[in-house]
């Protein structure tokens, strides 16, 4: 089994036997994706990563992308004297600051219950933690509100994306990220499943960081915002000096 | 062609944002105004954070104000005890705002307290605008005249620390340059403007300064308010774009020229009228928002929504 397993992904052209620890005692999953890093350059205006890998056999595919956890905040709005003002809000802790579930059918005929909530499958399965003594009911709208959000800013997926099989063994999902991806560590979970068990999982980290000079511009407003600020003032000072030195001969 | 502004984390089109530079800095060519109350709310439509909006705008009128208050100096027309003067409160008034600012921001009111700011300010100008443009248009049909007093004494004149300020031509107290220069820097903080649509009329109708030496007085003055403000603000909440100030800057400048080359093109008074309505539209935009039930009524804080 384990052998045909390894003989098909070899002569589907993967390069993914280098990957396995000991080719006699092979994993019965093994994902790769196409890049580790993700640069956020100047030009940046989101990407598609792609995850591919094989199994050893028949089996459900889900792929879980989360990025740091982070406290967010939700505010809520209410009207007061015929304007809408920001009058209540809820932090919650642990929450991921990107989220994608894919999978190669619906989630709900692949994964039970329990499984869902122990590994965290679906983003009403996130373990956040709320503000102690909060209403419930006022959690849940509040939380919702949260994926809402974060799925118009395409950081949570909305829905399942598709993890596409090609063959029996092999399987590949893109994973897109936009613009306005946070930055940092993002863990890629790849759950395999036979009748509704986990048989085997893997953990990939994927880095999510600014490069170029975009990047040198937002460390240096932070390390060194001081320093950052006078060079502001003193670009300012000399674009509008320029300016008026230009057109006065203009 | 797409651009990352590593500050506002967004992209967002160069072109866009040249073009944006460009139209406000034609107007204010045009019309001789500062730009930044049309600005700001403008780049705030177009989705960069209040925040960063405001902080960056206060870097570009650095620029902008330099360059202007260049042509006033050979021309000598800046007073500069009287910048002096609107410079100290203003410096004051600044840092206490950019204060106010971040204590809002923590508050989750900043964007509330930003477009009322707007609308209020806005809303009195473009009207008081409105009304002299008509005005000035119906007199010239029907002229009368009556003669308006020039210079009448009121009980502002009895303030203590009188100061003498010679290229005004004025003997006042030193509290009311101060006042008016602590009230502008207040906005300039807040607002992201230099304040010289309401400093300009303060100097001009409160102090009793020759109109001449009003607006490089004010330019001067402007410069270093918005230098503070830039500076405050990149320390206390780093929200300084300088990417987005430079594409701003850029299409300002060249706008700029071209405005004010077009500026002979209509009587002074159409051009008011047309820079009013211009003003009550962009308040009147900002008033829609804050009534219209919003498309959801949570938001995320960390990610701020006019």
């Amino acid at each position: 089994m384990t052998g045909t397993a390894l003989i098909g992904a070899a002569a589907l052209g993967l390069a993914l036997l280098g990957l396995a620890p000991s080719p006699a005692k092979a994993e019965p999953l093994i994902a790769d994706l196409s890049e580790h890093r993700v640069s956020i350059t100047t030009g940046f205006v989101g990407t598609d990563v792609l995850l591919f890998g094989a199994t050893d056999g028949e089996g459900d595919v889900v792929v879980v992308v989360r990025g740091p956890a982070r406290r967010e905040l939700v505010r809520r709005k209410s009207r007061i004297g015929g304007i809408w003002v920001n009058d209540a809000e809820m932090a919650f802790d642990g929450v991921p600051a990107f989220y994608v579930v894919a999978a190669n059918r619906a989630i709900a005929e692949i994964v039970p219950e329990a499984l869902r909530t122990r590994h965290e499958i679906g983003s009403g399965y996130l373990r956040v933690k709320a503000e102690k003594g909060a209403d419930p009911k006022e959690v849940r709208r509040f939380w919702s509100a949260l994926v809402r959000n974060k799925e118009l800013d395409q950081l949570y997926g909305k829905e399942t994306r598709r993890v596409r099989f090609l063959g029996p063994r092999l399987f590949r999902t893109k994973v897109f990220f936009p613009a306005n991806v946070p930055t940092g560590i993002y863990k890629v979970e790849v759950f395999l499943l036979r009748k509704g068990a986990v048989v085997g999982a893997q953990t990939t980290p994927l880095v999510i960081s600014k490069a170029g000079i975009g990047a040198e511009v937002f460390e240096f407003a932070h390390r060194n915002s001081a320093l950052y600020g006078i060079m502001a003032i003193a670009i300012a000072l000399a674009a509008g000096w320029l300016a008026g030195f230009v057109f006065r001969k203009a | 062609m797409q651009i990352y502004l590593p500050i506002a984390e967004m992209s967002v089109n160069v072109f866009w944002l040249l073009g944006l530079g460009g139209g406000v800095g034609y107007l204010s060519g045009l019309f001789g105004v500062g730009g930044g109350f049309l600005m700001t709310p403008l780049l705030i439509f177009i989705g960069v954070p209040p925040a960063v909006a405001v902080a960056t705008e206060a870097n570009q009128i650095v620029a902008a104000s330099v360059s202007g208050v260049l042509a006033h100096w050979r021309r000598a027309n800046v007073d500069f005890k009287m910048g002096g003067v609107l410079l100290a409160g203003g410096l004051l008034g600044s840092t206490f705002g950019v204060w106010l600012y971040s204590l809002l921001r923590e508050l989750g009111q900043l964007d509330l307290v930003i477009a009322l700011a707007y609308v209020a300010f806005l809303g009195i100008i473009g009207s008081l605008m409105l009304v002299e443009a008509a005005r000035t248009i119906l007199r010239r049909r029907r002229p009368s005249g009556a003669a308006r007093k020039l210079h009448q004494h009121t009980w502002l004149h009895g303030l203590p620390f009188k100061l003498r300020f010679r290229k005004s031509k004025l003997y006042i107290s030193a509290i009311l340059p101060l006042g008016v220069g602590l009230f502008v820097g207040v906005l300039a903080a807040i607002m992201g403007v230099g304040g010289g649509f309401v400093m300009v009329p303060a100097m001009i109708y409160l102090l009793g300064m020759p109109t001449a030496v009003v607006v490089g007085t004010s330019l001067f003055q402007i410069i270093f308010v918005t230098a503070n403000v830039t500076f405050l603000q990149a320390v206390n909440n780093q929200t300084v774009d300088v990417v987005l100030a430079a594409m701003l800057l850029t299409g300002g400048v060249i706008g700029a020229q071209l405005g004010s080359r077009h500026t002979g093109k209509l009587p002074g008074e159409y051009l008011r009228g047309l820079l009013a309505l211009l003003v009550l539209l962009v308040c009147g935009k900002l008033i829609f928002d804050l009534v219209a039930e919003p498309d959801d009524i949570y938001s995320l804080g960390s990610q701020v929504m006019l």
